[in-house]
């Protein structure tokens, strides 16, 4: 009965109950764009990282910290002969680190040299283009004689402002401590959505720098390949699964969340306010109607429910809205993607040139019921003032 | 004839500003069943209070009004509106007909808070219909029905149920002559046919020539109490 005569109202109220259902699907699209936006980046994020730079997990040597270039010459070890055979199985590839100074057009910049296996085939990193072709082309590799050939990303091409065949001197130390320097030659650029692999980084074989470092066989981190169940290992070594390696970018996307809750806060109070105004204004412009429902018979507590109620449906309606205009607009975003602008390669985690938002039911369930639920709670609220409304003030109209 | 209501030694007081003002004074009547009776008397005699009490939607500050047996002012907001739900119908000088429901649907509105079934329940609402002659304006929302046709209704709505009592306040105020007539008539016929009792809340002459039975009230006192022999 309560569902019948809250239909009904609705029906009747007209303009005022489109209006109200208008602006709540819009709050129901953009909070689950923006979720779907969120988990979209936090997916394509996860999934570039792991393939270009973790792996299905790495083995670090104990004393290596990414933040802390100084004890880089003392975060290397031998490999042992169980790492050598999973390396020559594909099963791993070893990376081996230091810290260098580069001087391109006379210019000095602190860098992070890497050496990684040419003919590795575990991370995206295009390090064949590190292997002499059969003919070398006269061009790049003319250069290549008695030099370092290297691979930079993107962004580390356009801060230290080269490009592919420019030579620049490379100065390091060894693993004694001793000054070398020698000509770097850029073979290659590649682009990618990962920074950390791009960023302050110059890669180079990983035999060159082995031999430049004056260690044998020697490495700082190993990368697992996907599929490959994580080995066991000794000390120096350490594993690191993606839980421990995800957890700075699982960070990031949870304070970008929270950001987003501020932004769908504002939405939906602003949409839920229109509803809020919408019942306050009803529990006074119809007490006439509610004084004469209550003397036919109606309980209190049923007129509270069918104003709650009706708050409820306003919500319901608005989500099937959101969902007739919302179902193509969000698909037709999530198979073409959103374009980034270039800018928000310094947001300092994984970014794609687009993004594509992911939807999943349990996404669109979730935002669903929070909706509804502050829908029916700011309907309860003015609702309630009945509860206190004498049925002769109300049939009169003298409530204040 | 039965006894269906009893007021005894009623008063009640209304809190204005920091006074107390007496709108019904140590009143006592009985009804029986059956009866076209009202309450007349000037503005401000209490005569509409009285029908409040009478119809639960008010509570007496003193004294006792039983309707059907219940003591209004002992009754709970719950059972106060089933009493109203089961056994009162009510009338209004404003017609009081929900704005965004057809005539059927303000007609089948009691019938709901009954949980009558759906067949019977349209089946009761198309014959209050045609009792009040309205039946080929049922889809029709007040703002499309005359003043007249929009009371038709609202006595449609009260006697759906078939109540043992229904309380009209001053239900011709806002109707021209033959419309008062029509809708007295109407509630004539339905007394006489359904043994239903009237209480009606008038100063109107029309209404008052049709009564059974007047009591005149005067600043909340009954003055008189006289029955009409027809």
């Amino acid at each position: 009965m309560i569902w019948k005569l809250a239909w009904q109202n609705l029906k009747g109220a007209g303009l005022r109950t489109w209006l109200n259902v208008l602006v709540l699907s819009f709050s129901f699209v953009v909070i689950v764009w923006h979720k779907g936006f969120l988990e979209g980046w936090n997916r394509q994020a996860r999934t570039d990282t792991i393939q270009w730079e973790l792996g299905a997990g790495q083995l670090w040597h104990q004393e290596y910290d990414p933040y802390d270039p100084y004890k880089l010459r003392e975060s290397m070890a031998p490999m042992t002969s169980q790492m050598l055979e999973a390396q020559n199985k594909g099963q791993i590839t070893p990376i081996l680190i230091t810290q260098a100074v580069v001087y391109p057009e006379g210019r000095m910049q602190n860098v992070f040299l890497k050496g990684i296996d040419p003919n590795q085939s575990i991370l995206n990193i295009p390090t064949q283009l590190l292997i002499p072709p059969d003919q070398p082309d006269p061009g790049i590799w003319d250069f290549v004689d008695g030099s370092i050939p290297a691979l930079v990303g993107t962004r580390m091409a356009s801060n230290l402002k080269i490009k592919q065949g420019d030579t620049f001197t490379v100065r390091w130390r060894d693993s004694l401590g001793t000054f070398d320097a020698n000509e770097i030659v850029i073979v290659g650029l590649f682009k990618t959505s990962v920074p950390t692999v791009d960023v302050g980084q110059i890669w180079i074989p990983l035999n060159y720098l082995r031999s430049m470092m004056s260690v044998a066989d020697q490495a700082t981190l190993m990368v697992v390949k996907q599929g490959t169940s994580l080995p066991k290992v000794d000390q120096p070594w350490v594993l690191k699964d993606h839980d421990a390696l995800l957890a700075e970018l699982d960070q990031i996307i949870k304070q970008k969340s929270i950001g987003g809750l501020v932004l769908y806060g504002l939405l939906l109070a602003l949409a839920l306010l229109a509803l809020f105004d919408t019942q306050v204004l009803s529990v006074f412009r119809r007490q006439r109607e509610i004084g004469t429902m209550m003397a036919l018979g109606m309980a209190r507590r049923e007129v509270i429910k069918l104003f709650t109620l009706e708050g409820t449906l306003t919500a319901i309606l608005a989500a099937c809205l959101a969902a007739l205009y919302g179902t193509p607009l969000l698909g037709w975003q999530a198979i073409n993607g959103i374009s980034m602008p270039e800018m928000s390669d310094g947001y300092g985690l994984a970014i794609a040139d687009a993004i594509y938002p992911a939807f999943s039911l349990g996404l669109i369930l979730t935002s669903s019921l929070i909706v509804i639920l502050a829908a029916t709670i700011v309907s309860y609220l003015p609702a309630h003032k009945i509860a206190t409304m004498n049925p002769t003030d109300a049939i009169r109209g003298k409530l204040q | 004839m039965s006894l269906i209501i009893k007021i005894k030694n009623l008063t009640k007081d209304f809190p204005i500003g920091g006074r107390t003002f007496t709108a019904l004074k140590n009143i006592n009547f009985e009804v029986g069943t059956g009866e076209f009776a009202g309450f007349v008397g000037p503005s401000g005699s209490g005569k509409t209070t009285l029908l409040n009490i009478i119809g639960s939607l008010d509570m007496p500050t003193r004294g006792e009004a039983v309707v059907l047996g219940q003591s209004v002012g002992g009754l709970s907001s719950i059972e106060a509106s089933r009493l109203r739900s089961r056994h009162l119908g009510f009338i209004f000088q404003t017609y009081n007909l929900l704005p965004v429901y057809t005539a059927f649907e303000n007609v089948e509105f009691p019938l709901l808070l009954l949980k009558m079934p759906v067949t019977q329940r349209k089946k009761a609402v198309m014959e209050a219909l045609e009792w009040v002659g309205l039946e080929d304006r049922s889809g029709s929302r007040p703002i499309q029905m005359s003043g007249g046709e929009c009371q038709r209704v609202a006595i449609a709505r009260a006697m759906v149920k078939k109540p043992e009592i229904v309380l009209a306040d001053e239900p011709t105020a806002n109707l021209d002559a033959k419309n008062s007539h029509h809708i007295l008539k109407t509630m004539q016929n339905l007394n006489a046919e359904l043994k239903t009792t009237f209480l009606f809340a008038t100063h109107d002459e029309k209404v008052i020539h049709y009564l059974e039975r007047k009591i005149h009230l005067m600043d909340g006192q009954i003055e008189s109490d006289e029955m009409v022999i027809r």
